[in-house]
């Protein structure tokens, strides 16, 4: 860090990093109640895993239940970090500096609870493999047409690119760690993910390139990731789901509910680590509206498949249709309907409603309702089966219901530790926004993002670009 | 080249299950049991679906024993990521048991709910044991399974004819449900064949296929003379 030797930029890198050393009550309760939920949800695993995937309540005609809704929810949350972030590094937007880091540790961890789902789901998990190709003896391959084989591939694509994209800019930062840590244990730790960072003028370079890079090229892998999700669905002849519009539908809910959690997380990050200098209401007033506007096209999508649904006539398709609004499933529906659509436009709409609190509050409301929406997708189309004999009924078990918040837990465990051990807002992006912000770079910057410590001189500026 | 069929006259079916009964001993099919069956996840390859048209008490009942369709087309074997069902050279929707994996993709992607999994490992305590079938493999938990044709009975018919130095013959294989049809509702045979038996039902002009229109061009023809209602109704 020998190019950065001023006083001011110091003073910003403590004051993020002190956040870091400070032990908090509340993270230490965060993370033993996450802790029991780890081992709630690999108890009931492992119970299914011995006993046989009957102890679920999935049955004839039924045959995906919780874990299947639970993938998608997990994969749609996984949009909150790369897509969002890399859309906003490729617009320049400024005021993703607080933000990015926390997005995409969202997206890697969420994957990660998201990819063992369909793992759960199996029959037999011991030959999970079976999927992947690999070179055997018996030249046996997986089937390269089914949606299944080539969600693998694109989860393990989204898996590999999310993470690369959460390390490289994360390097600088692992440096500082490393050049604050005492020897022993902690610095070697950070020695190891800093890879040899110097901050050389070469090393700035290359690392600008890698993200400028990884930006633009995960756009797409995370587009095709829900995209082939929806395919799941979409390529069956099952009525409810073979629907041309799923794709996009697919993508613009996992990006709606991306961005709800972000919008939670950050509120608890602004709070729990004393962050108000960096996530500032602006930010909340930016997402909010982007926010809004996912509100407002996923309501598009939904009223677009519904009504070609029932303008239709097809038999089996509005019987499925009929269920939805007005049979079995209509409190589910309109209950989604109401939290994804009435209550963020209501609220969102107005200035007031964009402020930390009211984000929170209705993006966990649209994490309830995007839940929802995986679930209308799934049972209703299975429990109403062409033939009307096979019509059926599903109510998941104990142990559904434990992997599933089992689930949450091992998400919030991963989140706190990545917390804990590394800083959750990145520290040199912070500051070189905040010296964009000084040198007047970018016009119109509040200076909300530069300390007003009497440390930091409006003279200071420099360092790598 | 045999493409194998079957053929259900649905005016001589009297729904007395008795084909049920033959298929779950000819083919090792788990009892679950009574709980277990409530849940929808009773085994059966072959079942009869009860149809009520009328008001009490003219009440007519209609049988239509559904099986796997052994579809041309079939929904089934594009969705399974390992090739556990696939089409064989004969015209079945063949399984491999040792192959599957449990996504039960397939299942959700057949129009005819004909596919049953097997939630937990089969038990067949003593004496049952004993009168399991040899020629069929007890299938292990987490594995989708279905009716096969009997396919067991199908390479029996085909040893015995090589034995003899000839060709299959209409008539030298006979399902299990064919078999014990006491109203001989059931042909079954070579769809290829046009001097089959059951080539001769698919041609009767009472014939239909269940759900022909979605073109799964399935290997089980029905006959009927009489006009049915929309299944769904």
């Amino acid at each position: 860090m020998t190019d950065r030797p001023q006083a001011s930029a110091r003073a910003l890198d403590g004051e993020l990093l002190g956040r870091l050393d400070r032990r908090r009550p509340g993270l230490l309760v965060g993370s033993l109640a996450s802790g029991v939920l780890v081992l709630v949800f690999f108890y009931c695993w492992g119970y299914q895993i011995a006993n046989g995937i009957g102890v679920t309540g999935i049955n004839r005609p039924v045959f995906w239940g919780f874990y299947i809704i639970n993938f998608v929810f997990w994969i749609g949350i996984s949009h909150a970090g790369t897509l969002i972030s890399a859309i906003l590094r490729v617009t320049k937007a400024e005021w993703r500096r607080p933000v990015t880091r926390s997005a995409e540790a969202i997206t890697l961890f969420a994957l990660a609870i998201g990819g063992l789902f369909p793992l759960i789901h199996l029959g037999r998990v011991a030959i999970f493999y079976y999927m992947i190709p690999y070179p055997n003896s018996r030249m046996l391959w997986p089937n390269f047409r089914s949606p299944l084989v080539w969600d693998i591939a694109a989860i393990t694509t989204y898996i590999i690119g999310s993470a690369l994209y959460l390390f490289l800019p994360l390097i600088p930062d692992a440096a500082v760690m490393r050049d604050r840590a005492a020897a022993g244990l902690k610095k070697r730790f950070y020695a190891v993910l800093a890879l040899g960072w110097r901050g050389t003028a070469q090393q700035w370079h290359s690392l600008e390139w890698g993200i400028r890079i990884l930006a633009v090229a995960i756009i797409p892998v995370a587009v095709s990731v829900h995209t082939i999700v929806s395919w799941d669905f979409a390529m069956t002849q099952t009525p409810g789901w073979k629907s041309t519009i799923f794709g996009p539908y697919f993508v613009v809910g996992a990006i709606f509910s991306g961005i709800a959690v972000l919008m939670i997380a950050m509120a608890l990050l602004r709070r729990g680590l004393a962050l108000e200098r960096f996530l500032t209401d602006r930010v909340f007033n930016n997402l909010g509206l982007l926010f809004v506007t996912m509100s407002l096209v996923w309501g598009y999508f939904t009223f677009a498949e519904h009504l070609t649904v029932w303008y239709s006539g097809d038999l089996f398709e509005k019987l499925v249709h009929h269920v939805l609004l007005h049979g079995d499933f209509a409190v589910p529906f309109w209950t989604m309907v109401v939290v994804n659509l009435v209550i963020p436009v209501a609220v969102l709409s107005f200035p007031r409603g964009r402020r930390p609190l009211p984000t929170a509050l209705v993006g966990c409301g649209v994490l309830v309702g995007m839940w929802l929406e995986r679930f209308l997708i799934v049972v209703p189309a299975l429990s109403t089966p062409r033939l009307a004999y096979s019509i059926g009924d599903y109510m998941p078990s104990w142990v559904e219901l434990g992997i599933m918040i089992g689930a949450v837990g091992v998400f919030a465990c991963l989140y706190f530790t990545f917390t804990q051990l590394l800083p959750i807002v990145s520290v040199w992006e912070m500051r070189e926004g905040w010296r964009h912000a000084v040198s007047g770079g970018e016009s119109g910057q509040p200076s909300e993002a530069a300390p007003t410590s009497a440390a930091a001189s409006p003279a200071a500026g420099g360092g790598a670009a | 080249m045999t493409r194998w069929g079957m053929a259900i006259d649905l005016d001589r079916c009297t729904g007395c299950e008795a084909c049920v009964v033959a298929c779950a001993a000819e083919n090792n099919i788990q009892t679950v049991g009574e709980e277990q069956a409530r849940e929808g996840r009773a085994m059966h390859w072959l079942r009869i679906e009860r149809y009520y048209e009328g008001e009490f008490p003219d009440v007519r009942t209609r049988f239509m024993p559904v099986l796997c369709q052994q579809c041309g087309a079939a929904p089934c074997e594009p969705v399974c990521p390992v090739y556990a069902t696939y089409h064989n050279p004969e015209g079945l929707n063949a399984m491999v048991y040792g192959r599957c994996i449990g996504t039960r993709f397939c299942a959700n992607n057949c129009p005819y709910t004909v596919r049953v999994f097997n939630w937990f490992d089969a038990e067949f305590p003593a004496p049952l044991d004993s009168q399991l079938n040899p020629d069929v493999s007890v299938r292990p938990g987490g594995v989708m399974e279905k009716c096969t044709f009997c396919v067991q009975r199908i390479q029996a018919g085909k040893d015995e004819a090589a034995q003899e130095d000839r060709e299959v013959a209409d008539g030298d294989v006979k399902t299990a449900c064919q078999q014990s049809c006491p109203t001989k509702a059931i042909a079954f045979g070579d769809l290829d064949d046009p001097d089959s038996e059951v080539s001769r039902w698919a041609e009767s002009p009472r014939a239909f296929s269940l759900l022909g229109d979605l073109d799964t061009r399935p290997g089980v023809v029905y006959l009927s003379g009489t006009e049915w209602r929309e299944p769904a109704e």
